[in-house]
């Protein structure tokens, strides 16, 4: 039988030789965290805590104002040393809690265990993954709470678990599905419950084909289905993977609602069940240290608001020569200025490496390579042009909204031309000026 | 605290290996069989030829850049190179230098540079090339010579198209063997000559998915059917579809000509559609008009139309709704 895949994608080299042997390690707490009120996608949260507090490993430090938005709480117990502007990932400025660590880890008295967590009633399930401040794992960081809150009118027949971890270097998801193959069979049946799906599948790259076998045993007495599908980039992007596993198609505009879908990610599941059976907020997270660049690559468990230096230096240290630090993987990850930028709770991997010399760019040769790989069906060339040319309207009209900005394109192109880069310029161009019309 | 800066830029962080010069370059080699082949059917006066063509191309093209006040590296990305060889390759092995030369500043400057360079020409620049001279020196260009390897010592002497078309080969049994049409011993263009040449080629490209399957697909599917139907009615008045497919400029066209990036469509729908027009125009030429072939003109006409082809035959976007 052919393993599912979905249509075009590219197949970048895998590099994950470099960490996917290694088991975690957890790194030990730092002295001092900076933790951002902004990790989310959505709203800032508001602060709780003011300089000079002591705080609790655990403890709530920031609220979420709106529904779009989610809590974030302390990696460690100790004094907060400010509540001030701090430099983000993303590359603006934050309120950020910096938090020095005394080192005793005392948790927040209220951290409570349930002993059969699939007997609680949905709601307090929600409540508690929202009172954990719970996010999406895999980069993107949408609350969870949400996902787990469908709206009445758009029923869940399918929750899929993303186990495919696509992008090349990162191989922590992998890992996790090897160590902690049960927790996330039992996040995953959380999901189930809540959103009152009928069938739970679960898809693994087939280049991870040890971690689909240990899935699909641990789960022989349940319903739930572990797929195999074809190592492909994107096939993580959750359009494409609801396309692979299921052959349905979310509509142009829409959310994987609009098909009677959730999807999300296996660490993310992990995270589920351990706040709403341990009451574990989310304070710490698996991620990926790798590339060229780095000494020693590692699978780790760090605290958030560690800073990449500290990461770094865990890890053996950097070579001299790198000069590129991307925060994520290869084809969609931030690339960062600096090393002194905390671990948030959407940062799924650290990479380093010396990049090559920037290649020279060509005209558009129409080679239409970028058309017969954009995984969104769309013609990345002419988006571009219109962009260049300022052609918005048309734009919108050929689909540039729908730009998941895998990158894919970019990487295809012999021309060297910085699709993503316009692309990006182009919908951001488009939605703010959508957005003061409204206003 | 490290101070150690890194360089921002946005996402991929990684690319494909391939590149602009590379395509070229594997068009170039796979151009070489049938360049190998022409040197052994024309001997020096095809040497000449290609020189020629090189030179003047690469000059013209080094002109307009230093007038336009861009980088003279342009010249050395494959694309020119290309041109040159594709122009020699598409004329009568007996047509002067001069001409030549001619048709490559033609096919360089008008068919590439006043468009804007590589990626913003509409037609092919060696048929622009070809075109121009066919009309400027319409005898030059529809004189043809025997290859050395024949032997044979005539003033003119007829293509298998042209015996095809004013000879009545197919009524006087004298139609060109396959053999011979396969090994190109017989009279042509320069490079057209040898179908077993230009297969090599063909397989190269294929292989190393240089150029889009679809096109040569199209145009020798819509040949083989388009004369095939003519054939089968009447195979007393026609000639049948492998000689079509094999002789002439078909091959040449469909694999080297039709495909190149830039003048062909960027979409499926649309590469089909060009395809299959240049396959049916070709034929309609060769079957019923006034000229023994019609490759060349069927694909500067399908040139005009790619950039309507272009905006009508947009993918379907995942998530789109289906038409109905």
């Amino acid at each position: 039988m052919r393993t599912k895949t979905f249509p075009h994608g590219i197949h970048p080299p895998e590099f994950k030789d470099l960490s996917k042997d290694k088991a975690f390690e957890v790194m030990p707490a730092p002295e001092k965290v900076v933790i951002p009120l902004l990790q989310h996608f959505g709203a800032p949260a508001k602060p709780l805590v003011k300089k000079g507090d002591e705080v609790f490993l655990g403890q709530k430090i920031g609220e979420a104002p709106a529904l779009f938005s989610a809590d974030v709480h302390s990696s460690v117990s100790g004094k907060v040393l400010s509540v001030d502007g701090y430099v983000h990932p993303l590359g603006k400025t934050v309120l950020a809690v910096t938090i020095q660590n005394d080192g005793e880890d005392r948790p927040i008295a209220e951290m409570e265990t349930t002993r059969d967590p699939f007997a609680l009633d949905t709601d307090i399930i929600r409540k508690k993954v929202k009172e954990a401040g719970i996010v999406g794992m895999g980069g993107a960081a949408f609350p969870t709470a949400i996902k787990l809150t469908p709206p009445k009118n758009k029923p869940i027949d399918v929750v899929l678990l993303n186990g495919c971890e696509c992008e090349p270097f990162l191989t922590a998801d992998y890992r996790l599905m090897l160590e902690y193959p049960e927790d996330i069979l039992n996040g995953a049946e959380l999901v189930r419950k809540t959103t009152e799906a009928e069938q739970l599948i679960i898809g693994i790259e087939d280049n991870k084909k040890d971690a689909y076998q240990l899935l699909k045993d641990s789960a022989q007495n349940s319903t739930t289905e572990v797929a195999l599908v074809k190592t492909k980039y994107p096939q993580g992007a959750e359009k494409n993977l609801i396309s692979a596993l299921l052959g349905r198609e979310v509509p142009k505009g829409g959310l994987p609602f609009d098909v009677g879908v959730v999807v999300q990610n296996v660490a993310t599941a992990k995270a589920l069940w351990d706040a709403v059976s341990s009451g574990k907020p989310l304070y710490e997270r698996p991620l990926t240290v790798s590339g060229m660049g780095i000494k020693k690559p590692k699978n780790l468990i760090v605290r958030i608001g560690t800073s990449f230096q500290e990461v770094a230096d865990f890890c053996g240290g950097i070579h001299d020569e790198v000069d590129t630090l991307v925060m994520g993987g290869p084809m969609m990850g931030l690339s960062q200025w600096t090393l002194e930028i905390p671990v948030i709770k959407g940062t799924s991997g650290i990479l380093v490496w010396k990049a090559k010399k920037p290649p020279r760019e060509f005209a558009c040769i129409q080679c239409s390579r970028c058309v017969d790989h954009c995984p969104m069906g769309l013609v990345p060339t002419q988006l571009v042009k219109k962009v260049k040319y300022n052609l918005l309207d048309d734009a919108e009209a050929w689909g540039i909204l729908d730009c998941v900005e895998c990158g894919s394109c970019q990487y295809i192109c012999p021309a060297n031309i910085p699709l993503v880069h316009w692309l990006r310029l182009g919908k951001n161009k488009i939605i703010s000026s959508k957005r003061k019309k409204s206003a | 605290m490290s101070d150690k800066t890194f360089f921002i830029k946005s996402s991929p962080h990684i690319r494909d290996k391939d590149s602009v010069p590379k395509i070229m370059y594997v068009v170039i080699i796979s151009l070489m069989p049938a360049a190998f082949a022409s040197i052994y059917y024309f001997r020096m006066k095809a040497v000449a030829l290609y020189i020629t063509c090189l030179v003047a191309s690469l000059a013209t093209e080094a002109i307009f850049l230093w007038l336009r006040k861009k980088p003279m590296n342009s010249l050395l990305d494959g694309s020119t190179v290309i041109t040159a060889l594709l122009l020699a390759m598409i004329l009568p092995p007996s047509i002067s230098l001069d001409s030549a030369a001619i048709g490559a500043v033609v096919a360089i400057g008008l068919g590439k540079q006043v468009f804007g360079g590589l990626g913003y020409n509409i037609f092919n620049p060696a048929l622009v090339g070809r075109a121009f001279l066919q009309t400027a020196f319409p005898v030059a260009m529809t004189t043809w010579v025997p290859t050395a390897a024949l032997k044979v010592n005539t003033a003119t002497f007829a293509t298998p198209l042209g015996a095809l078309k004013f000879e009545n080969a197919v009524a006087q049994g004298t139609l060109t063997s396959v053999k011979d049409l396969f090994s190109g011993n017989i009279g042509g263009s320069l490079g057209e000559t040898s179908a077993l040449a230009l297969l090599i080629g063909a397989v190269i490209l294929l292989c190393k998915r240089t150029i889009d399957w679809r096109i040569p697909t199209g145009i020798i599917g819509t040949m083989t059917v388009f004369t095939g139907i003519f054939w089968l009615a009447e195979p007393g008045k026609y000639a049948p579809p492998l000689f079509h497919i094999l002789a002439g400029g078909l091959l040449i066209g469909a694999f080297f000509m039709a495909t190149d990036m830039v003048t062909s469509p960027v979409t499926p729908k649309g590469t089909w559609i060009y395809a299959v027009g240049i396959g049916l125009m070709a034929g309609l030429v060769r079957l019923f008009g006034g000229f023994p072939e019609g490759v060349m003109y069927s694909i500067l006409f399908m040139n005009m139309f790619v950039p309507l082809l272009n905006r009508y035959t947009r993918p379907r976007i995942l998530g789109q709704r289906r038409a109905k």
